[in-house]
């Protein structure tokens, strides 16, 4: 086992990472959930990965195979990635609802706008 | 033939009359059905209760597929206190609602905000009575996103930006636990809980566990708010409609301080968490923190109901404390706070939105004097917080003398000192509303206020009465913490 | 009607009354007779106890088990007995006297008052007669709870200043020191039950037995020791019938009851004397004794100069209990029925003159007592009795408790009895002097004569029972025995 055999995973920790920084730093809440979807988008990584063995074949039963892939990360991310997508539509309509009753996207003017309550 | 079937109705019921709701496209009829769900989610949720009270469990295997396999729904006392408790307030609530949604929501909304209230009910209902971890974030999600968007309903635009924010940390939180459970998965190589921790005692490599365990923590902290993670909670709290804040403030936070206790005790294992690591000790240092810092900051807020949902943040510390105190008097003790809190912060939640319902405003300058035009309605919100400062006869004594006990059992007297220390805070935040609504003068706008209407008064006085009478009869509550932390402790069998 | 009828009637029948006199609302002269109905009833309920208690009987009533191991129960024993004797008996007078103080001053919101006032009898049986520390505790705070609209009556500024400190000093003693101290014991007995003899004999170190004593004591705010008892003053604000409720019927009462109870059935008596660790209170409450009367020595205005003489007076109650021999405890109980009888006569005095005259301060009376003879009269007897001199009921108790600090050998004890039996002389008998025998300026007493009648009849009645208790002390001084010495008496 090298630090290259397991690039996988040190993709899923800068994906995972880079989302929450985005989430963090960035002020523009487009580009917030944009972060969130890449932080989502780390996880599915993190579960697809480990399923694909090495040498495994297709998860369908068949004569002269011992190895199989892992079909139950694909499902569990379908799942996931359906969750994802809701979550997303969702935030998004939040920010177009916010754009209009504050007519800004941005965090910290929004907050001004707030300020004194 | 009906009551094999309970843990799966318990959550269909209320998720098929969402789509139904949203077919009838009519406020009233979604309303009706709104209400009709929430008692037979009550109905269902008791008879769990009482079939497993004495010990055991129901066990259903959905599509007949057998566990591990397949998804299994595990009901024993812990869940079904829980179920009863999400039961119980979603009664109350559901008839309350009605009355507040006709002032707070559009009439073209309304329908909407049933479909989502009956979604968020599914959802909290899942996640109490399942046994699968992946199943449990499904819907974890569905009463997330479902809460998002009924914050959002509230009249106030900063309820937007609330369930904005409400959303990114809630998403970053349900996101923490699937990575927990992907390498809980990676290391045991299933998803049912009961057999994740039979096979956790065989992982050879420790390290991914331990992570696991971490991921798990700080996710479901972040949905529990427990501090410092609480930050969506006062702004999701104070904006939502009125009904949305009670109905949230006394489950939401609730089911995810199950989730913890099922994977701390249940998976994990109480000796390796609390006493192999030092899970108790961290537990500790935040729930302190949460019970004299959220107390503090309440004390100055401007928002009645944000006021309110800082003491939220500070009871939620309280049942942190017991669980992280980890001996059974500590476990009842968080346990029976969780009901007990629920039923407190429910009512007065209720209350508030009677005040909201007719002085429009939460802000202790525009209610002053109230008291003289509202007497039921405050008279209420005393009481309940008497019960938030821990008064004899009131549900929140019996919380505090369980932590006291356990707090002194444990040889740290320090802590006792601090659970008391910590309601002379509430003292003092009560007792400013108290000035306010009973010793300022009312102006004009005030005083032409009328008391709130009956549909709002009879429940929220119900969970009042509730307060009380819990507070002296405690058999069900008591007893069922009790049952339920004996399970927990227990372990897997 | 039996015992445990009576025990439960004796918190309905006030919380009955509280809720007709709220029903009552509108026709003043009903709901004053339903007050007046309700407080005959209660004392003759009350009443029905005695007998049974003097000859040994320790009725009980059980309600409810609350949590596992802790009930909310009712015993009588003769402590219990005694403190519900006066203050039911009291409230009678109190009630005919606030009849003509709320009148007369044409007070606002008076049947909130009354109905709080009914409460506050109801929760002051509930601690009389309380079984357990449980129940004490919760009635305790009930009391509290239900007193602060009287504190805070007025609605002004100054009295939501001062309601603040009564909560904040009374319930945050309470939760912090009493609370945990009842919990702690608990979690070291398994019991929370009150015993003759004491619970704690052979399960906690002679530590343990000290500091529970300092969080029992400090808990029990209403005792009114130092540091403990800024909230007294304060409620100096309220109208002069809550004072006296406060002062004499009820709330201090409940206090000094409470301490005697705790170190004569959770301690023990004998269980404790002798302990290092318990040394400190004698001296603790001789502090209080002393600084207080000091403190009324130096108050010009005579509520307050009252309300530091009841701090002083109290800690009476607390240092005889501490004294800890069978003598000293019976003075402790006997204090606090003779006290209340002199403490009420003399507040009813201070409302007539602020009734009648519209003056506060001591420096105003003079002169006074050709106007108002019937009042300062009652006041001289008052003054009499907390200084200690006979015929007046207050020798009878001094004398137990002085008897009991040397039969415990405890010179400096002695020593604060008599220092503060010089310094009470010195506070009262210049009053008594400048109202009978000083001429006051000619134009400050010619506009009024005596108080309105309900009130010169209050206070002639107490001022009279004052008297009367010093010959005919038979039935405290029996309830008193049986604590020292058990129901043989």
């Amino acid at each position: 086992m090298t630090f290259a055999s397991h690039y996988g995973y040190w993709v899923t920790i800068f994906l995972a990472i880079a989302g929450l920084y985005i989430v963090v730093a960035r002020g523009n809440l487009v580009k917030k959930l944009v972060g969130l979807s890449i932080f989502q988008t780390s996880v599915y990584l993190l579960y697809i990965a480990p399923g694909k063995l090495i040498g495994g074949t297709a998860p369908i039963v068949a004569d002269g195979f011992q190895v199989y892939s892992n079909p139950l990360p694909h499902v569990l991310i379908l799942t996931a990635i359906v969750v994802g997508i809701a979550t997303l539509a969702l935030g998004l309509a939040l920010v177009v609802r916010i754009k209009e009753a504050y007519g800004s996207i941005e965090e910290d003017e929004i907050l001004a706008a707030e300020r004194g309550d | 033939m009906i009551s094999s079937h309970l843990p799966i109705l318990l959550v269909v019921v209320p998720l098929i009359a969402a789509p139904v709701m949203v077919i009838l496209r009519s406020g009233a009829a979604a309303w009706v059905l709104a209400i009709a769900v929430s008692w037979a989610a009550l109905a269902i949720s008791g008879a769990l209760f009482v079939q497993v009270a004495g010990g055991g469990h129901v066990s259903y295997f959905l599509g007949s597929w057998p566990a591990p396999w397949g998804i299994e729904y595990r009901v024993d006392v812990v869940n079904a206190y829980l179920a009863l408790l999400v039961g119980v307030v979603a009664a109350v609530v559901s008839v309350y609602s009605p009355r507040s949604v006709l002032a707070e929501i559009e009439p073209g909304r309304r329908y909407l905000f049933y479909t989502m209230y009956a979604l968020c009910l599914s959802g909290l209902l899942g996640i109490a009575v399942t046994g699968d971890a992946f199943n449990l974030f499904v819907f974890l999600e569905i009463s997330s996103l479902s809460s998002y968007v009924l914050i959002a309903l509230g009249r106030d635009r900063r309820a937007l930006m609330a369930a904005y924010q409400y959303l990114i940390l809630g998403t970053i939180g349900a996101t923490f636990y699937v990575i927990g459970v992907g390498m809980l998965y990676l290391a045991t190589g299933t998803l049912n809980l009961a057999d994740m921790a039979a096979r956790l005692a065989g992982v050879s490599e420790p390290r991914a566990v331990l992570a696991a365990l971490a991921f798990i923590t700080v996710g479901v902290s972040l949905k529990l708010a427990l501090f410092p993670l609480h930050l969506w909670l006062p702004n999701a709290y104070a904006y939502a409609p009125s009904a949305v804040t009670a109905f949230l403030a006394a489950t939401a936070t609730k089911v995810s301080v199950y989730v913890l206790l099922r994977y701390y005790y249940s998976v994990f294992g109480g000796s390796t968490v609390f006493h192999a690591l030092p899970m108790g000790e961290i537990l500790l240092v935040f729930s302190l923190a949460a019970m004299f810092i959220a107390s503090t900051i309440a004390i100055f807020q401007e928002n009645v109901k944000r006021m309110f949902a800082y003491s939220s943040v500070a009871q939620i510390g309280y049942i942190t404390l017991g669980v992280a105190l980890a001996s059974m008097t500590g476990l009842t003790a968080g346990l029976v706070h969780v009901f007990n809190h629920a039923l407190t912060k429910g009512a007065l939640f209720l209350l508030l939105g009677g005040i909201a319902l007719r002085a429009g405003a939460m802000r202790f300058g525009s209610i002053g004097g109230i008291g003289r035009v509202m007497p039921l309605t405050c008279f209420g919100i005393v009481l309940g917080g008497l019960s938030l400062i821990g008064v004899p006869a009131t549900v929140g004594f019996v919380s505090k003398w369980y932590l006291v006990q356990a707090a002194l059992e444990r040889g740290s007297p320090w802590i006792a000192f601090a659970v008391v220390a910590s309601s002379l805070l509430a003292l003092v935040y009560v007792w400013r509303f108290i000035e306010v609504a009973y010793f300022r003068e009312p102006d004009a706008r005030v005083s032409a206020l009328r008391e709130a209407p009956a549909s709002m008064l009879v429940p929220a006085w119900a969970l009042i009465a509730a307060c009380i009478y819990f507070g002296i009869d405690t058999d069900l509550t008591l007893g069922g913490a009790a049952a339920a932390a004996w399970e927990l402790i227990r372990g897997p069998q | 009607m039996t015992p445990e009828t009576a025990i439960l009637g004796a918190i309905a029948v006030p919380l009955l009354g509280a809720a007709l006199i709220g029903a009552a609302h509108r026709v003043p002269d009903l709901r004053e007779a339903v007050t007046l109905v309700t407080a005959v009833a209660l004392f003759l309920l009350v009443a029905t106890l005695a007998p049974g208690v003097l000859a040994g009987a320790r009725p009980a009533a059980h309600v409810a088990e609350v949590m596992p191991g802790i009930d909310l129960a009712f015993r009588v024993e003769p402590l219990g007995m005694l403190f519900a004797l006066v203050s039911s008996g009291l409230w009678i007078v109190n009630s005919l006297y606030s009849i003509g103080y709320m009148r007369g001053n044409r007070e606002a919101h008076q049947t909130r008052y009354y109905v709080c006032f009914a409460a506050a009898l109801a929760s002051t049986m509930g601690i009389a007669f309380a079984g357990n520390l449980f129940t004490l505790f919760l009635f305790y705070e009930a009391l509290t709870l239900v007193t602060y609209p009287l504190v805070t009556h007025h609605g002004t500024d100054e009295a939501r200043r001062a309601g603040r400190l009564y909560i904040g000093v009374l319930v945050g003693t309470s939760i912090v020191f009493l609370l945990v101290a009842i919990i702690w014991t608990w979690a070291i007995t398994g019991t929370i039950e009150f015993e003759p003899g004491g619970i704690l004999a052979g399960s906690a170190s002679n530590a343990t037995v000290g500091l529970l004593l300092a969080l029992y004591v400090f808990g029990i705010g209403k005792a009114a020791v130092m540091p403990v008892h800024r909230w007294l003053p304060a409620a100096m604000v309220a109208p002069t019938p809550v004072s006296a409720l406060l002062h004499a019927v009820a709330v201090v009462k409940a206090g000094a009851f409470a301490v005697v109870k705790v170190v004569v059935y959770v301690f023990g008596v004998e269980a404790i004397s002798g302990l290092a660790s318990v040394d400190w209170l004698p001296f603790i409450a001789g502090f209080t004794v002393i600084a207080a009367s000091i403190v009324a020595l130096r108050s010009d205005d005579l509520k307050r100069r009252l309300a530091y003489s009841t701090v002083s007076q109290l800690s009476y109650v607390v240092l005889a209990a501490a004294l800890l021999t069978p003598l000293s405890v019976i003075g402790a109980a006997l204090h606090i029925a003779t006290h209340a009888l002199g403490k009420i006569t003399l507040f009813f005095c201070a409302g007539a003159i602020y009734t009648a005259a519209h003056k506060s301060r001591v420096s105003e009376l003079d002169g006074i007592g050709r106007h108002m003879p019937w009042t300062m009269a009652a006041f001289t007897v008052g003054a009499l009795s907390l200084i200690g001199v006979p015929p007046a009921a207050g020798f009878v108790s001094k004398w137990f408790i002085i008897s009991g600090a040397l039969q415990a050998g405890h010179y400096p004890a002695v020593a604060v009895f008599i220092a503060s039996t010089l310094l009470n002389a010195a506070y009262f008998l210049p009053i008594v002097h400048a109202a009978f025998f000083r001429r006051g300026p000619e134009d400050a007493h010619a506009a009024h004569g005596e108080a309105p009648w309900p009130m010169v009849a209050a206070t002639t009645a107490t001022a009279a029972a004052t008297i009367a208790l010093f010959f005919v002390a038979d039935l405290p001084l029996a309830l008193a025995r049986q604590l020292s010495f058990g129901p043989a008496g």
